[in-house]
């Protein structure tokens, strides 16, 4: 009964707040809304409404999974230090970097589903059911791996709020395994992703080693860049506290993170541009174009830029620590990184096909809405659970003595 | 590129015929796509064709036969043939005489059953210059008056039936795999159509279904295969399967049947006597991308 009376006092906290909430409630669910019917154009239609093709057979949905399962798995950045090295001022906050990784890995499950040719056969994958390919396909790792991932996230937050519900400290012993089991666990998302696309020798620009620390690079800059603007909204709108000393480790991770990842992008050109061979093909498109088509080499060359003003920026000690250029470098890697591990990634891979077709893809109108409306179902999922994770660690949602004193 | 065109040509062909099929549907079977209640539920929990029973796939024939009816009032004999005892079929293409004509391709979009609209095609045949074997530099799209043009040379492209088949590990719920007689298929009633495999084919021998494919009544070939050419629903994925439906009674796939100088050959590898093996003992053969180990059962050759 406690349980119940929790998660009802918990969804009320979500519903709860001032006219600028439910504004901005509403805002999202008209995106979502918006997303939802051009879905059912594509439901409808088939994906024929995409500017998928059989050359390039995967796109914007797949390059915005790739990115996302990135963002999940950074929310470990605030695990480690939480839990492992005891930062006080980062334990605060560590539930909001959780309720950020389910939001992400929420997003992730429904890019893959909004790419679905038969989405109503989703149950083929249930095991017993259905017929699993674990553990030959990579595919199958990574519905795992997410599904998993998502499960520990809700998990682990559930119970140590359910803890401070009733007034009680959480047992750390209790949930300390799964903490370790949740920081490895991040790690492989990520990896298993990577993996995904450079598992394929059918296409050279994905089947190399670097893939996955390079995606693990990229995902702990991207992601900082992300928890730092949004830890910064909550310090604004809420009365909650979040220590700058959080904000400034998060900055540090994020510096190291994009300059590596800059060098395993230095260290991809040039390998493939050396000796360039019939293998060098598709990153000669993304960056150059290749035999008249160029589509993605404006947006690689921006994200480069992006990325290289961003580090400037977050190596400078002083420009760092100043308020307003840190979010300007967040917000140019977040952008950045979303543009090089997303459509920089995914479409080159296709181009030219493997039998030296050259065809370009572009998205439609009906996959960025359908896309906008994930990203917005995502944020109302984070917005929702950031504020009944921040009134439950504030105090303000307590279970009451009375009610206690009734429960059975 | 005039994709976005087509399009819009597709959706406007699609109304205007939903306007005549609605009248009739309207008649006859008014929901579940034409299909019965029963029909569109057992489709539905229809289980995979490696875990049915052989009642459960009569079952299941009956079902597309009668989709197939509703949809285009034809009636067409989904079969089940299976593999040949002692059987794994090869396949080789003599290049020095391919003349590029395209026969084979026009013959395989007949006998398959492929999509007219949506222009699915399981063959390919590349356009290079004489001299020269670098792909990127095919032309696809090649339409001269006459061929074979002087200095060009020609390489048709299909499914290389890989014993290794990277596309089968790939597939997260197992809706394609080798059969015992070497032919790699699709359940098309099983794929969710997530498209990995299209990511893994090295020979790009894979195709999706993004629209549903539209086929003309008339020209339908009613000779079909649960594993093979039988009408596909949208949102899947297919594929060259050696004809299966012809090969498994004793017949030529059709694009060899339809080469009009003999440089198709296609037989039993396991047989001694057969031409296939006749060739890999006596020609210089190759197989295209060798160096990624999927082991294709499709080898080159010229004279």
């Amino acid at each position: 009964m406690n349980v119940v009376r929790f998660i009802f006092d918990g969804i009320r906290e979500m519903f709860r707040g001032p006219r600028i909430y439910w504004i901005w409630l509403a805002v999202l669910t008209a995106i979502i809304a918006f997303g939802a019917w051009n879905y059912s154009l594509q439901l409808a239609d088939g994906l024929v409404v995409t500017g998928m093709s059989d050359q390039v057979s995967w796109g914007f949905y797949i390059s915005n999974f790739a990115f996302l399962v990135g963002i999940a798995a950074a929310a470990v950045l605030l695990v480690i230090p939480a839990y492992i090295f005891d930062r006080k001022d980062i334990k605060e906050v560590v539930l909001v970097g959780e309720g950020m990784a389910v939001a992400a890995v929420t997003m992730a499950i429904l890019f893959v589903i909004a790419d679905l040719g038969r989405p109503d056969r989703l149950w083929h994958m249930i095991p017993v059911l259905g017929r699993f390919n674990f553990p030959v396909s990579l595919l199958a790792w990574d519905v795992l791996v997410l599904t998993v991932y998502l499960l520990l996230n809700l998990a682990i937050p559930f119970y140590v709020l359910y803890s401070r519900y009733r007034g009680k400290q959480p047992n750390f012993r209790a949930y300390f395994p799964f903490v370790v089991i949740a920081m490895f666990w991040a790690i492989s998302i990520h990896t298993v992703t990577a993996f995904l696309f450079s598992a394929n020798p059918a296409r050279p620009f994905w089947h190399t080693a670097l893939l996955g620390p390079r995606f693990i690079a990229s995902a702990f800059a991207s992601g900082p860049a992300l928890i730092i603007i949004t830890l910064q909204i909550v310090r604004k709108t809420t009365s909650y506290k979040i220590s700058q000393s959080v904000i400034d480790t998060l900055a540090l991770i994020m510096t190291t993170a994009l300059q590596i990842n800059l060098f395993f992008v230095g260290a991809e050109l040039f390998t493939d541009f050396y000796n360039e061979g019939a293998h060098a093909a598709s990153i000669h498109y993304l960056f150059f174009g290749l035999g008249g088509f160029s589509s993605l080499r404006t947006w690689i060359w921006l994200a480069l830029a992006l990325n290289l003003i961003a580090v400037t920026i977050l190596m400078i000690h002083p420009t760092r620590r100043h308020p307003v250029l840190l979010n300007v470098a967040c917000i140019l890697t977040f952008v950045g990184i979303w543009i090089e591990k997303g459509m920089g990634l995914v479409i080159p891979g296709f181009v030219p096909t493997p039998l030296g077709e050259i065809f370009e893809y572009v998205p439609t109108s009906v996959e960025l809405a359908v896309a906008a409306g994930i990203w917005a179902f995502g944020v109302l999922v984070f917005t929702l659970l950031a504020k009944a994770v921040i009134a439950i660690e504030m105090g303000k949602v307590r279970q009451r003595e009375s009610e206690s004193a009734l429960s059975f | 590129m005039s994709k976005a065109g087509d399009k819009f040509d597709q959706a406007r062909r699609n109304f205007l015929r939903g306007i005549g099929l609605g009248t009739a549907a309207a008649v006859a079977q008014p929901a579940w796509g034409g299909q019965t209640f029963q029909d569109a539920l057992a489709d539905f929990f229809q289980k995979d064709y490696r875990r049915m029973s052989k009642e459960e796939i009569d079952e299941a024939l009956g079902r597309i036969e009668r989709r197939v009816k509703a949809q285009y009032d034809v009636d067409i004999d989904c079969q089940n043939t299976p593999p040949q005892e002692n059987v794994v079929y090869g396949y080789a293409i003599n290049i020095s005489r391919c003349i590029g004509c395209r026969y084979c391709v026009h013959a395989c979009v007949k006998e398959n059953n492929l999509g007219r609209d949506s222009q699915v095609q399981y063959i390919r045949v590349l356009e290079l210059d004489q001299g020269n074997f670098n792909l990127e530099q095919s032309d696809h799209y090649y339409d001269p008056e006459k061929v074979p043009v002087e200095g060009k040379h020609y390489l048709p492209v299909q499914c290389m039936q890989c014993d290794d088949p990277p596309c089968v590990k790939a597939c997260p719920v197992e809706a394609t795999w080798m059969e015992p007689d070497g032919i790699v298929v699709v359940d098309y009633d099983w794929c969710i159509g997530c498209r990995y495999c299209m990511a893994a084919c090295p020979y790009w021998a894979r195709h999706f279904n993004w629209t549903t494919p539209e086929l003309p009544a008339k020209e339908i070939n009613t000779n079909c295969h649960y594993l093979g050419n039988r009408p596909r629903p949208r949102g899947v994925v297919e594929k060259c399967h050696f004809c299966i439906h012809r090969v498994r009674k004793g017949q030529q796939p059709a694009c060899m049947e339809a080469c009009p100088t003999g440089a198709r050959i296609f037989g039993n590898l396991l047989d001694p006597d057969s031409e296939i093996r006749y060739v890999l003992a006596n020609k210089q053969v190759f197989r295209l991308k060798e160096d990624l180990g999927t082991e294709p059962k499709f080898w080159y050759f010229s004279d």
